[in-house]
């Protein structure tokens, strides 16, 4: 067991964090934004674009692949690395999709093509991606989705709702999941993967606020939507295994555990500064202070994994579980901590630390539901971590 | 980064734990926890005869293996739920000669202990049960050229087979409590000590012991007079991180019999580890299960290097000894009344769970420090 960072892992993030120091906007610092609620300000994804193509043109986004795609062959332990200092810094920039998801599911499944025409656009921050999976009658029972596309030429044709599509009012490309076989048994047999032009037509994209008030999610409508065959990932029906290994890789492509250990440093600032630390609030923030350290150590385990060749599935499950519930319970303690002041929004001028604290804790509901419920988590804990049997 | 264990933990692994499935079955654990030795000499010789008792200890003085190698066999006990005085010879005694002691005292007894010949323990708490410098209120007095040791110590492991004892006495009333304490190497056949084996829960055995005018030399203090309290704070960890790693174990092991027991028992036409109830009480278990073991191996790292730990320890003890409780509970619901029972052999690791918990500062105690460290 080794828990040290390499020389060269520890100059990294001196570079990242000193390139920080000096790109990330003022007022994005001055408010300590956070990736859950970043979105939010009405500038983002202009800010957002900027610090992609930078952060892109340093080469950092692409850091952890293979040098054939543009990588530098790094371990995986540059791209938390990369994704704690953004944290630290209240940086935009980091396409969780594309960068976090899409492109480590196109290093495993791509074809060739898929690869060198849709990963630059990823390793130089210009491509928003999107990843469409829900509908509205399936979530976390995927195998059952009903959106169909039929097959016609050297095309295939989508008709139908998805829903839950964070970003596509942004996005340039989707990662989408349909159904092409309706006899398919078992019916995750019959599914399969697309990458789709946001601007082919017949797409159209409507916004789901959520309760903190942030447009992230949308429905999207799809209409004749045609798509090349050279689109299909992994496989005519081949979809549902596609999904799985993003899925590996989705629960751990955000460093939940450091957004919850900054939030935590805030709000013990907080209570110093007002006098509100008493004993039980003391051992509180510690216990947090505790559980975001090992929510660190499990994600540490993840990259590590990856970057021994080890394949991470229940590994990821954990982390994301475990880390989204620390999470939540620091949104929690903040509103506790701020007491009256937590009912007031931004735009009030009592308001403390800029509504940051019941802004992320209203958002942090959606902690136990996105990527997989905390449910589907523990799920995938007992039955592929711990081999118990299955029902279903 | 290395979330593995290298060739030499992954060998001394396996050495404790082929050696455990061997001699320490569930029935000579029972046989262990009733009895009032806790252990046989028999058995002790053959730790000390794969060279257990050598772990930390320096090559010149006869032992081999670092803090972490400790750390993964203490883990394996853990699982077997071993009762013995090695926690206490190894992590408590064999460390304070090893932080604190001069040159010929390590000549003195690090061989032997890393021989088998010597059984040691720490006597630091009393009946305040506190782990704070101020509860050390046991007196050693300075007359004619020797101390005077008078009080009593209490929750002293493994004293009633201990050759010698560690006394952390008080020999200077100073403003600040750590100031004037100072450690003595105390062989138990000195005349005014005696031991009382107290009855526990769990079967491990922890005494009370009295200091009565015991009458030591200059000779059997280990470190300097009246600064001592440093190097009780370097034991202190290490024996926290000690008892994370048998949680570890316990844990581990009370999650696996769990599945087992789940795979096994049907209810409503199905194995019970079918239904989502258990499952998910099952994923949180391993949850638990793997978080405390990183955060207990990041603290073992750290003291192994060298590097300040204060904050990685109080991280694994509080962490670990909550979640190590968890696990136990859940694994007494999925196993319903049997686990309930004495016939089952849930109840020992649920009891030296509670024991581990307390032992070295519970989570309390630790969130406290976490929270005067960094809040």
């Amino acid at each position: 067991m080794d828990f040290a960072f390499t020389p060269d892992e520890e100059a990294f993030r001196g570079e990242v964090a000193a390139f920080l120091e000096k790109e990330v906007p003022g007022e994005y610092r001055e408010k300590r934004l956070t990736f859950f609620d970043m979105a939010a300000q009405s500038d983002w994804i202009k800010v957002h674009r900027e610090m992609a193509e930078k952060l892109g043109e340093k080469g950092w986004l692409s850091i952890h692949w293979p040098e054939e795609y543009g990588g530098r062959g790094a371990s995986p332990l540059y791209r938390l690395i990369l994704r704690e200092e953004l944290t630290r810094y209240h940086s935009p920039g980091y396409d969780s999709i594309g960068a976090g998801i899409i492109a480590p599911a196109l290093l495993l499944k791509g074809s060739e093509e898929q690869k060198a025409k849709h990963l630059p656009g990823i390793a130089r921050g210009k491509v928003i991606w999107c990843e469409t999976l829900s509908e509205p009658g399936h979530g976390s029972d995927l195998a059952a989705i009903e959106v169909f596309a039929r097959e016609d030429e050297d095309c295939f044709v989508v008709n139908g709702q998805k829903i839950w599509t964070t970003n596509a009012h942004l996005a340039d490309w989707n990662a989408l999941i349909v159904r092409t076989d309706r006899e398919a048994a078992p019916k995750h047999r019959g599914l399969t993967f697309f990458l789709l032009d946001m601007k082919t037509p017949g797409i159209t994209v409507n916004p789901v606020i959520n309760m903190a008030g942030h447009h992230e999610f949308n429905e999207v409508f799809f209409d004749d939507v045609r798509i090349p065959k050279e689109n299909i990932v992994g496989g005519k029906n081949q979809g549902w295994y596609v999904v799985m290994s993003l899925l590996d890789y989705e629960r751990t492509s955000d460093v939940i555990y450091a957004i919850a250990a900054t939030l935590l440093e805030d709000l013990t600032e907080y209570a110093r500064e007002n006098n509100l630390l008493t004993p039980v609030m003391k051992r509180r923030l510690a216990e947090l202070a505790a559980d975001c350290e090992v929510a660190r150590l499990l994600h540490y385990r993840v990259a590590w994994m990856q970057g021994q060749g080890l394949v991470p599935n229940y590994e990821s499950a954990i982390c994301k579980l475990f880390s989204s519930e620390v999470h939540q319970r620091v949104t929690e303690t903040g509103m506790q901590l701020l007491g009256h002041y937590s009912q007031l929004t931004d735009k009030s001028a009592w308001v403390p630390m800029y509504g940051r604290v019941p802004s992320t804790y209203l958002r942090a509901f959606g902690h136990g539901l996105e990527q997989g419920t905390y449910e589907i988590d523990r799920d995938v804990i007992a039955q592929r971590g711990l081999g118990l049997p299955r029902l279903r | 980064m290395d979330f593995s264990l290298n060739e030499q933990q992954e060998m001394m692994q396996t050495l404790a734990r082929d050696f455990l499935s061997t001699e320490y079955s569930d029935k000579v654990l029972r046989e262990m926890a009733a009895s009032e030795r806790g252990f046989t000499d028999e058995l002790w010789q053959k730790v000390a005869a794969i060279n257990l008792t050598g772990l930390t200890i320096p090559e010149e003085y006869g032992g081999a293996g670092d803090f972490l190698d400790l750390t993964v066999v203490l883990e394996e006990m853990g699982k077997f739920c071993l009762i013995s005085p090695f926690f206490s010879t190894m992590v408590l005694g064999a460390q304070a000669i090893i932080e604190a002691g001069s040159d010929e005292q390590k000549q003195r007894f690090l061989p032997r202990i890393a021989g088998g010949k010597l059984i040691m323990t720490l006597a630091l708490t009393e009946p305040s049960a506190r782990y704070m410098a101020d509860a050390v209120t046991v007196k050693a007095s300075h007359e004619n050229g020797q101390f005077v040791i008078s009080g009593t110590k209490l929750f002293v492991s493994d004293a009633h087979v201990s050759d010698y004892i560690i006394c952390v006495a008080r020999t200077k009333e100073a403003s600040n409590p750590e100031d004037g304490i100072t450690l003595f190497v105390i062989d138990i056949n000195t005349p005014g000590m005696s031991v009382n084996l107290l009855d526990t829960i769990s079967g491990d055995k922890q005494c009370e012991v009295a200091f009565d005018n015991v009458k030591v030399s200059g000779e059997d203090i280990l470190g300097e007079v009246d600064e001592g309290w440093p190097y009780v704070e370097k034991i202190m960890a290490k024996a926290a991180v000690g008892r994370c790693a048998e949680m570890v174990g316990v844990a581990r092991q009370v999650l696996n019999m769990t599945l087992d027991y789940a795979k096994e028992r049907m209810a409503f036409g199905h194995p019970i580890g079918a239904f989502q109830s258990i499952q998910h009480r099952c994923a949180d278990m391993l949850v638990d299960v793997d978080g405390s073991r990183f955060i207990t191996y990041q603290a073992a790292w750290k003291i192994n290097e060298g590097l300040p730990a204060d904050r990685e320890v109080s991280m694994a003890k509080a962490w670990a000894g909550q979640a190590c409780q968890r696990v136990v509970s859940s694994a007494h619901q999925i196993h319903g009344a049997i686990g309930f029972t004495e016939d089952h052999i849930l109840h020992f690791y649920t009891k030296k769970a509670s024991a581990c918990k307390f032992s070295f500062g519970d989570n309390h105690f630790h969130l406290e420090k976490l929270a005067g460290q960094s809040i």
